[in-house]
């Protein structure tokens, strides 16, 4: 996993609530798909439409998004993270996340940064006076967003979160540390509770 | 006082990570043919084992046909998937269940039916509606394939646990009302955000009256309101139902089990981070008219006007007008199916509306698609299939088939659809599909008809 420490680009305001997952990708192009590749069905849906915020030519392969409430909801496709990816994003900003995709995101070096509504709508008019040329910044270190015009907005994150991305750290590895607790869990549980283990004994 | 939730997280924690964060020991593995198939890849190629075998289960749901005779080969896309799920299961000595044998199906309907997961057990699938198995009491949640190849190779998951909601029904449910009412009913409440962060503990007499397979479809939409997991405390309708099932504990484990599951519930006076109560005897059937499963309506309202420029795209995608009564409106295709509402209660709830001679409306298409193999069987044993194909339903194969559209399959562009599925979303049923979600009798109701109808009135 590429670690991520600061990162300064533009970005593309998308403040819609409630992007599901079924929207960043459809399913059919997950089927026997690899991780890669995938940027080009990216919104496929909905990119076409005259509305769509991310046609314009000023967000393309902009590093930061700017959601809306509940972003990431609905099914738990991982290939929705390898599709932003794929277009270049490494950071979302939104009020709320949904569960499962919160989680896919810090799997593959994707910081998803919860800010309140208003702070976001701020972040995107600054952006919308020179949409292309404005930069923001994401400093994970200092847990801040700056905007275009130096406004450091403070976010929070989990330690073992931030560690785990400023570190690009595998976390396989780190719970593979852990076997002997893990082993001393389940000799205690197969006394606890036999019923668990004995019905599916091969 | 502890809440349910605590009495089915805390005794898996193995280690306690700080910030709310856990190492969650997960006692039962779900895989599929898409994100189960590459993840039972990854783990080895990243050069781990898989950690226990003999907690993972396997069976191709989502890149299948549901065409009748069909085979692995049937749907193309679906054939490299599947054949790498069979050759990962081989070589790691998981459980696979294969097209044809009792056993196979979608995952949220063999899990549970073949006595898998358990009251009391965590369980985890590569899949956001794993929180359907929260019917039989689990705490069952939807994961990503890297989270999925982590418990995997370690039979453990990070996790934070999330805050505790209670949705009580209280009441009794009128007639022609099910599962699948309450929890859309619910989701039009509360908002398809309105879940986010919380495990969902069902309550009340509504709840309690309901048969395994109603709190299955109940557990189902958790996710469609934000919720990663939903759960009912498992209670005697439960253990009557799992007794006898293949993987359902046995003689003296069996008596030890239901010790253990009789203390699954929420201590009276126990503090929830948040509350909601719906009486059941208000709840009408409800039908979805826009592209999120918030956007619903009882049968006997009128298409609303649109509040939001959401809304207003969600009606145009839709081909509706506001202002017109919702019931009426003509369908082209009807799905009696998914992970939702396939099981042979809900099917037996299609069949009731098919009097002799009733006939599929002209121009209408119709699929029943049973959730396994098992629950297929079943059906034909009852004379059920007879009773759909001579009506003019489709009778089809196992899998998630048309709710999902990954198997080739799809309601084409522009047609109205009836289903008992679980998302509306834009192009979920095929590119254009306009999807109206509801219940099985519901959905048989407007076969029957041509047009959304009300079941009550049938």
């Amino acid at each position: 996993m590429d670690p991520f420490t600061t990162l300064t680009g533009v970005a593309a305001p998308l403040l819609r609530a409630n992007i599901v997952t079924d929207m960043i990708i459809p399913i059919q192009h997950l089927v026997g798909a690899t991780r890669q590749g995938l940027g080009q069905h990216a919104f496929e849906r909905f990119r076409d439409h005259p509305d769509w915020p991310l046609a314009r030519a000023a967000y393309k392969g902009a590093p930061i998004l700017l959601a809306g409430e509940n972003f990431g909801c609905g099914s738990s496709r991982e290939g929705a993270v390898w599709t932003l990816q794929g277009i270049g994003v490494r950071c979302v900003i939104a009020p709320s996340f949904g569960d499962i995709f919160f989680n896919n995101c810090f799997q593959n070096g994707v910081l998803p940064v919860r800010l309140p509504e208003d702070a976001i709508r701020r972040i995107a008019a600054e952006v919308e006076e020179s949409p292309g040329n404005a930069r923001v910044t994401v400093d994970l270190e200092r847990q801040v967003v700056v905007t275009p015009r130096g406004e450091a907005i403070p976010f929070a994150v989990d330690a073992r979160k931030k560690s785990a991305l400023i570190e690009g750290l595998d976390e396989i590895a780190l719970t593979k540390k852990r076997a002997e607790e893990i082993a001393a869990w389940q000799a205690r549980d197969k006394q606890a509770r036999p019923w668990a283990w004995e019905s599916v004994a091969p | 006082m502890a809440t349910l939730l605590d009495r089915l997280w805390d005794p898996h924690v193995v280690a306690d990570l700080g910030e709310g964060w856990s190492l969650l020991h997960i006692d039962r593995v779900l895989l599929h043919d898409l994100s189960g198939a590459r993840a039972l890849t990854e783990v080895g190629e990243k050069g781990h084992a898989v950690a226990r075998p003999d907690l993972v289960f396997a069976t191709p749901d989502h890149a299948v046909s549901s065409a009748p005779g069909r085979t692995s080969e049937t749907f193309a896309g679906g054939a490299r998937p599947i054949a790498g799920l069979r050759q990962r299961a081989k070589e790691t000595g998981v459980r696979l269940f294969d097209l044809g044998q009792p056993g196979h199906g979608i995952v949220h309907v063999m899990g549970p039916e073949l006595g898998i997961v358990l009251p009391g057990v965590t369980l985890v699938c590569g899949d956001s509606h794993t929180c359907t198995n929260g019917g039989v009491g689990a705490l069952a949640f939807g994961i990503g394939a890297s989270e999925l190849t982590h418990v995997l190779a370690t039979q453990t998951l990070m996790q934070r646990k999330p805050r505790a909601m209670r949705l009580t029904y209280e009441g009794v449910l009128p007639k022609g009302v099910t599962a699948k009412d309450m929890i859309l009913a619910a989701i039009g409440k509360l908002g398809t955000a309105g879940g986010t962060g919380y495990a969902v503990e069902y309550a009340g007499s509504a709840v309690r009256a309901l048969g395994v397979e109603a709190r299955l479809t109940l557990c189902n939409l958790s996710i469609e309101m934000g919720a990663k997991m939903g759960f009912v405390a498992p209670d005697e309708t439960v253990f009557q139902w799992l007794a006898g099932r293949r993987f359902a504990p046995k003689g003296a484990h069996w008596d030890a089990a239901l010790r253990d599951w009789q203390g699954l519930r929420s201590d009276v006076g126990a503090r929830f981070d948040a509350e909601h109560a719906i009486d059941a005897a208000t709840i009408a059937p409800q039908i979805t008219w826009g592209t999120s499963p918030e956007q619903v309506l009882p049968v006997t309202a009128t298409i609303p006007a649109p509040a939001t420029p959401g809304d207003r795209a969600a009606l145009d995608y839709m081909g509706l007008e506001p202002g017109r009564p919702i019931a009426g409106t003509k369908v082209d295709w009807v799905f009696i199916g998914s992970c939702t509402n396939s099981r042979i209660s809900d099917l037996r709830d299609a069949a009731v509306l098919l009097r002799p001679g009733a006939k599929v409306a002209p121009g209408v298409t119709a699929w029943v698609v049973p959730g396994s193999e098992i629950v297929k069987r079943e059906a034909e044993a009852e004379g059920l299939h007879r009773r759909f194909l001579d009506a003019g339903f489709e009778w089809r194969e196992p899998g998630c088939a048309l709710c999902v559209a990954a198997n080739g399959e799809a309601v084409p562009p522009g047609a109205r659809c009836v289903s008992t599925s679980n998302r509306n979303f834009v192009g979920r049923q095929g590119t254009g599909a306009r999807t109206h979600l509801a219940s099985p009798a519901m959905a048989a109701a407007a076969a029957l008809t041509g047009a959304i109808t009300d079941v009550r009135a049938f």
